[in-house]
This record gives C-alpha cells, sequence and structure tokens, in this order.
C-alpha cells in the first residue's frame, strides 16, 4: 500500500531543508522497500516546525517538525509511516491547537491539498465562488463583494465593492483586472505563501473580478524576489487553461478572461498601486498623482480593479460561502478575516487567519510564544516599515483598522514584527529614513531629499549635536514629508521615526519631556 | 545651433547591425514588441541572457520599440535588479528588513562585508563573489536570511554564512 507523505515546498520550508528532506525521504525509502508517495504541500503556516512534514495515515494527517534530512533515518525506524511515537511528534495536525484556533476562510486550503492539482482544488470546495458567480449577474456580484464588508487587505483598507463598482460602471469596452503581488514590507509573507501554496485562489478570485466588472485581461504583479511563486502561479495558469477556466469561455460562460505575470525589478516603490501600474507598462514606477483613480484611468489608461493578492483571495469565499458568512467575522467595519503575519524575534512565528478583533497580545504572546530570544519585548511594528512602532504596554490593542488608526498606528497587511529588549529604536528610526531614501521614486522633494536630510539630522541627535535644535528640524521635516508627499512611501515614513522618538526617547539620548515639549 | 538630422535624434539611430551582441537584444526584443508596455519585460530577457544588460541594449531596444534613448535607459537606472555590469560568480544577497534585524541582520551583513573585504553592492577583486542587500524575501519568521548563488537560506548565522559560501568555491580551482 503507498502511504503518501507531504513535505511542503513552501520557500520558507525550503529555506531550512525542506528539499532535503524530500531528497533524503525518497532515497531512504527506496532503500527500505517503503512505498510512498511525496506531495508537495504548500506550507500550514506553522514556520517554526518547518519543514513540517505529514504522514497519512488511515486518512488522517499526522505531523513531524522541525525535521532535517539527516533525521529521516530515525523517524522511518521509529515507524513515521504508520504515525508513530517520536520526539519530532505533534500529533494529528488538524487537532494541534494553533490551527484549530483559527478561523481560515482565504486560508482554507493552504497546506492541505497539492497546490497544483485542479482535482484536489476542487474537491476541498475550489471553484464553487466562481460557478456562482458565472450564475449572477456583474452587479449582482459586485453586490456580494460589497456586502460582505471585505476591504483592502494591502494595507489601505478601501472597501473592494466599491472600488469594483466604480470600474463596473466606468464607460469603454477595455478594462483591466491587476493583482498587486508586490509584498514588499518586511513581516510580511502571506501572498508569498497563497501564492505558492494555493495559487488557484488568487486566479478564482482574479476571474470573479473580471465577471464582476467586465474585464477581459489580468495581470499579476509579482515582485522578482519571489521565484518559487512565479513558477508556480505560471503552472497554474496553464493548467486553468487547459481545463477550460481561463480563456475564451471561461467555464463555458462565454465570457473570455486570461492571466499574464509580470515580475517586477527590486522596487519597493511598485507595490504602491500607481507605480506598480507604470511599472506593469514597463515605466520606471514613478508615483501618479490622483485623481485620475486607478478604477477609472488605470492599466494603458483604461478602467483598472487594483487589488492586493489577499483581497482577491477572500473573494472566492465569499461569493461561495456568501456575504453573509464572511461579515458574520471581524469586528465595527472591520469584517471578515486577516491573515496575520507573526514575524521577526518570535518563538512561534508564523500565519494566524482570525477575525478583525484580536489583540496583538493573543497574536504575539499566545499564539506567538513571545520572544524567540526569551529575552523581554520592547517594540512591535505593525503593518510594514512604515507602520508605528508599539509598546509591550499596548499589547491589548484590538487589531482593527480604526482602533489602531486612533492609536496613531495602522494594521496595514497584517504583519507583525517583534523586537526585543536589545534592539535600539534610534537606528531603527534612522533605518526607516534610510530605506525611504533607498526606494524613493523621487517625484515629491519631501521624500526624496527629506529621507536623505532625515537620517542626517537623526545621526546629529545620537551623536549628541545640538539634540534639541535637531530634534527640532526632525520634527518639522517629519511634518514636510507627511503633508508634501503623494503617497505612503514619503508620507509615512514619519510614523516609525516619531513613535520611536516619543515612546524611547533614551534611545536618541533624550529625555520624554524634551521630546513632548 | 545646427539642425540635426534624424540619424542624431536619440532612439533613431539604428544598433550596430555588424555586432552581434545587439542583433541578439534586437531579436529578444522582436519577440515581445507585439505586447502592450514590453521594455521591463524585455530588459528582464536580456539580462536572463546574458546575466547583465550589455552597454548596446540601450540602442537596440530604443530601435525597436520606438523609444528614445534616454527613456530606455531611464527604466534600466530606476530598478536595483537591472545590471550594467556582470554579476559576480556568486552572488550573495542579505536581507536587510526589520524582520530580520530583529534577529540579527545587520550583524551578519556586517560580518559578510569583513569576511569578503566589500561592501554592499561591490565585489571581491576577483569578481568571485559579489555582497548585494535586499529588502524582504518573505522569510520574515525564520530570518536573519540570506540568498547565495539563488538558493534561500532561513535562521543564517555568520558560522551558516561563512560555510555556504564557502561550499560555493569548492569546486572552484583556487582553494
Amino acid at each position: 500500500m503507498t502511504t503518501t507523505v507531504y513535505v511542503p515546498l513552501d520557500s520558507s520550508a525550503r529555506a531550512v531543508g525542506a528539499d532535503e528532506v524530500a531528497v533524503a525521504l525518497t532515497a531512504e525509502a527506496a532503500r527500505r522497500g517503503d512505498d510512498i508517495h511525496i506531495v508537495r504541500n504548500g506550507s500550514r503556516g506553522m514556520l517554526w516546525l518547518e519543514p513540517f512534514v505529514e504522514v497519512d495515515v488511515d486518512g488522517t494527517r499526522i505531523g513531524y517538525g522541525p525535521v532535517q534530512a539527516e533525521d529521516i533515518a530515525t523517524l522511518l525506524d521509529a515507524g513515521l509511516l504508520t504515525g508513530a511515537d517520536h520526539a519530532l511528534k505533534h500529533g494529528a495536525v488538524d487537532a494541534l491547537p494553533w490551527l484549530e484556533r483559527q478561523d481560515r476562510l482565504t486560508y482554507a486550503r493552504m497546506g492541505v491539498i497539492d497546490p497544483l492539482d485542479l482535482d484536489d482544488y476542487q474537491a476541498h470546495g475550489g471553484l464553487a465562488g466562481l460557478r456562482n458567480a458565472i450564475a449572477l449577474a456583474p452587479q449582482g456580484v459586485v453586490d456580494v463583494v460589497a456586502a460582505s464588508g471585505l476591504r483592502g487587505r494591502g494595507g489601505a483598507g478601501f472597501p473592494a465593492g466599491r472600488k469594483w463598482q466604480t470600474v463596473l460602471d466606468a464607460p469603454g469596452d477595455t478594462k483591466f483586472i491587476c493583482c498587486n503581488a508586490d509584498e514588499g514590507d518586511s513581516g510580511t509573507y502571506a501572498d508569498r505563501m497563497l501564492m505558492e501554496g494555493d495559487p488557484f485562489t488568487l486566479l478564482e478570485g482574479m476571474t470573479i473580478a473580471a465577471l464582476a466588472v467586465g474585464a477581459t485581461q489580468g495581470f499579476i504583479y509579482l515582485r522578482s524576489e519571489y521565484p518559487d511563486a512565479r513558477d508556480i502561479l505560471r503552472e497554474a495558469i496553464e493548467a486553468a487553461r487547459g481545463y477550460g477556466w481561463l480563456g475564451d469561455d471561461v467555464l463555458g460562460s462565454g465570457r473570455a478572461f486570461d492571466i499574464s505575470v509580470r515580475i517586477g525589478a527590486g522596487a519597493y516603490i511598485c507595490g504602491e498601486e500607481t507605480s506598480m501600474l507604470d511599472s506593469l507598462e514597463g515605466k520606471r514606477g514613478m508615483v501618479r498623482a490622483k485623481p485620475p483613480l486607478p478604477a477609472l484611468e488605470g492599466l494603458f489608461g483604461k478602467p483598472t480593479v487594483v487589488n492586493n493578492v489577499l483581497t482577491l483571495g477572500s473573494v472566492p469565499f465569499v461569493l461561495a460561502e456568501g456575504a453573509d458568512a464572511y461579515a458574520s467575522r471581524g469586528l465595527d467595519r472591520s469584517l471578515g478575516t486577516q491573515v496575520f503575519q507573526l514575524a521577526g524575534n518570535i518563538k512561534q512565528g508564523g500565519v494566524v487567519e482570525l477575525g478583525f478583533g484580536v489583540t496583538l497580545r493573543e497574536l504575539v504572546e499566545d499564539f506567538g510564544g513571545g520572544t524567540a530570544s526569551g529575552r523581554p519585548i520592547r517594540a512591535i511594528q505593525v503593518g510594514g516599515p512604515l507602520g508605528s512602532y508599539l509598546t509591550a504596554d499596548q499589547l491589548d490593542l484590538p487589531l482593527e483598522y480604526e482602533t489602531f488608526a486612533a492609536a496613531g498606528a495602522m494594521v496595514g497587511h497584517g504583519g507583525i514584527v517583534v523586537h526585543d529588549d536589545t534592539a535600539d529604536m534610534a537606528r531603527l528610526a534612522r533605518f526607516a529614513m534610510e530605506f525611504c531614501s533607498e526606494e524613493s521614486c523621487g517625484k515629491c522633494t519631501p521624500c526624496r531629499v527629506g529621507s536623505t536630510r532625515g537620517v542626517e539630522v537623526i545621526d546629529k541627535i545620537t551623536a549628541g549635536d545640538d539634540r534639541q535644535g535637531n530634534l527640532t528640524l526632525l520634527l518639522d521635516l517629519c511634518d514636510v514629508m507627511t503633508d508634501g508627499s503623494l503617497c505612503a512611501m514619503g508620507g509615512l515614513t514619519p510614523m516609525p521615526v516619531r513613535s520611536a522618538l516619543t515612546k524611547f526617547p533614551e534611545d536618541f539620548g533624550l529625555t520624554a519631556q524634551e521630546v513632548s515639549s | 545651433m545646427t539642425e540635426r538630422s534624424l540619424s542624431e535624434i536619440p532612439g533613431g539611430v539604428p544598433p550596430d547591425a555588424a555586432d552581434p551582441v545587439s542583433a541578439r537584444i534586437g531579436e529578444i526584443a522582436e519577440a515581445r514588441a507585439g505586447e502592450p508596455g514590453p521594455l521591463l519585460e524585455i530588459l528582464h530577457d536580456v539580462q536572463h541572457e546574458f546575466g547583465w544588460l550589455p552597454e548596446s541594449t540601450v540602442p537596440a531596444l530604443a530601435h525597436v520599440l520606438n523609444l528614445s534613448r534616454a527613456e530606455v535607459h531611464g527604466v534600466i537606472s530606476f530598478y536595483s535588479d537591472l545590471r550594467t555590469s556582470p554579476a559576480a560568480d556568486v552572488e550573495v544577497a542579505i536581507c536587510r528588513g526589520e524582520a530580520c534585524q530583529a534577529v540579527g541582520a545587520e550583524a551578519l551583513v556586517a560580518h559578510a562585508a569583513d569576511r569578503l573585504g566589500v561592501g554592499i553592492g561591490e565585489q571581491t577583486a576577483d569578481r568571485s563573489v559579489g555582497l548585494e542587500q535586499i529588502f524582504c524575501f518573505g522569510n520574515c519568521a525564520l530570518g536573519p536570511t540570506a540568498s547565495v548563488a539563488g538558493r534561500l537560506h532561513g535562521r543564517v548565522t555568520p558560522e551558516r554564512l561563512d560555510a555556504l559560501i564557502d561550499d560555493t568555491q569548492a569546486g572552484s580551482s583556487t582553494p
């Protein structure tokens, strides 16, 4: 009898030895005459356990991890293929508290299925949303998405239904669906994991969007740092074409839609939607002024839906299970689930999908287990490099767009980066300015020049050179960048800088009184 | 000011037909010339084939795509992935994103720079190893992260990085 063994193909799992595990398993099983079939699945998101190997024992998947290639012989000796005990055994994967306590909607199939097997995809609910969308009129599809309360998961949180309505109502025969897969924020990796582990979900979301607004061509703008995602997406697109899903007649609907993947070239700013559109057009990724809205004049000047991977990846659930099912999760105006990512100095890093409203403490302490170093938490940055630094005193903040905004922070893309008490916050503030100077597109002077001046002024403060005078200068510079930049790059870089200053003034050689006066 | 002839208009000068590199770049461009906004895609193709963007890339692409040389140059200079000089035999790229910094990325960069005797964006004198900084590989739960010769590695300590670089050098003639 053939035993199915799952070894993740996720690039984080590969970065800690998953390929070597798969090779060792194949060789060792062959040597012993064990009949196994290895499936390279996506990651379950328990990244600290990667490479996480699962064995199908009479329909129950038993997990082991973190497994290294040199563990394979002892694992097989112990009885890996029958789910026997071993120091690395965690038990039935579906019953693991870390997973069981989550509410996986967008990530329902993550790590469960073979990412490129369309039969497996459909056996786990795939294409149900698209089939429902085909049965609806375009306005009907937009209405469902609007009623679900789904907001853009890329960071800005704009209501997806309203954006789609604008594109649907825009005149013109040529419209585009653009998926922003330029996930450049440090501490975020949920887009990557979905594209590698369940790419059909993204393609299904894009196809539903196309039917809703009347688009015939889609583009995925993928960052070059994700070569595995590129290869898997291209294979998935070919499979979808072969199945009659993408192409001239989407699942027999009489509607045409196809998707191309275009690769970025190492520019963080291209994650900003207008800059991404310029880059998709083959140009320098310069930020455009709005209006015109991309929904009306987007790619090549045509009406365009620009949504993040997880926004589009949430759409199949909404169409399959209904708007109410999605909106029953979450809090206030932040409805549905968010795929939170635990990163940085964290003991149990990985992906937690839960309704909005979960507190930072539940994520960082209960799921994350505190810092990897075992030292106290000093600062937490939520929402990427442009997000504020929070202190350990703010762990009870619920993750919800409006509450975070009121606290001077942002949920953003749901990335949570933990720093322990060895973190030098003046150095991190300086880095925020350095990063901005490195990655600014150069269009707005406060961002292009201000970021370089920001590095210099912070250096003067930390060197003790006229601290008070240079502090005044830095705060003034932050104001100018906030007010005088077209996009979030220049506009939000002051967030980490200001929050580091006000919450950790001692790292700059300043007192709380000096900073607040 | 003298009037300029057509051939002096940027992009209007045909690339050197006798130059095989230029001719090949022209072919690569022609293959995609019908696609909408193909310049960045073509630049990726050229770099994929040559490992960098040879000097004749600018005139060749300007000619095929009917763009000014300034436009082509502007796109090349905007993106950090696009190279106007050959890469080192082995590229070592270390993530300096905040998540990797939280677990020691800055020390890793300093170690690599010290060991290789080069700064970020530089190559060793024999061009065997180049050091680059990257802002995020999406491996933020298992940092520090480094890519060595195109392969991604997580939880990279200075010792591990040394071993990974040594592995790439083992096959070469110099010990």
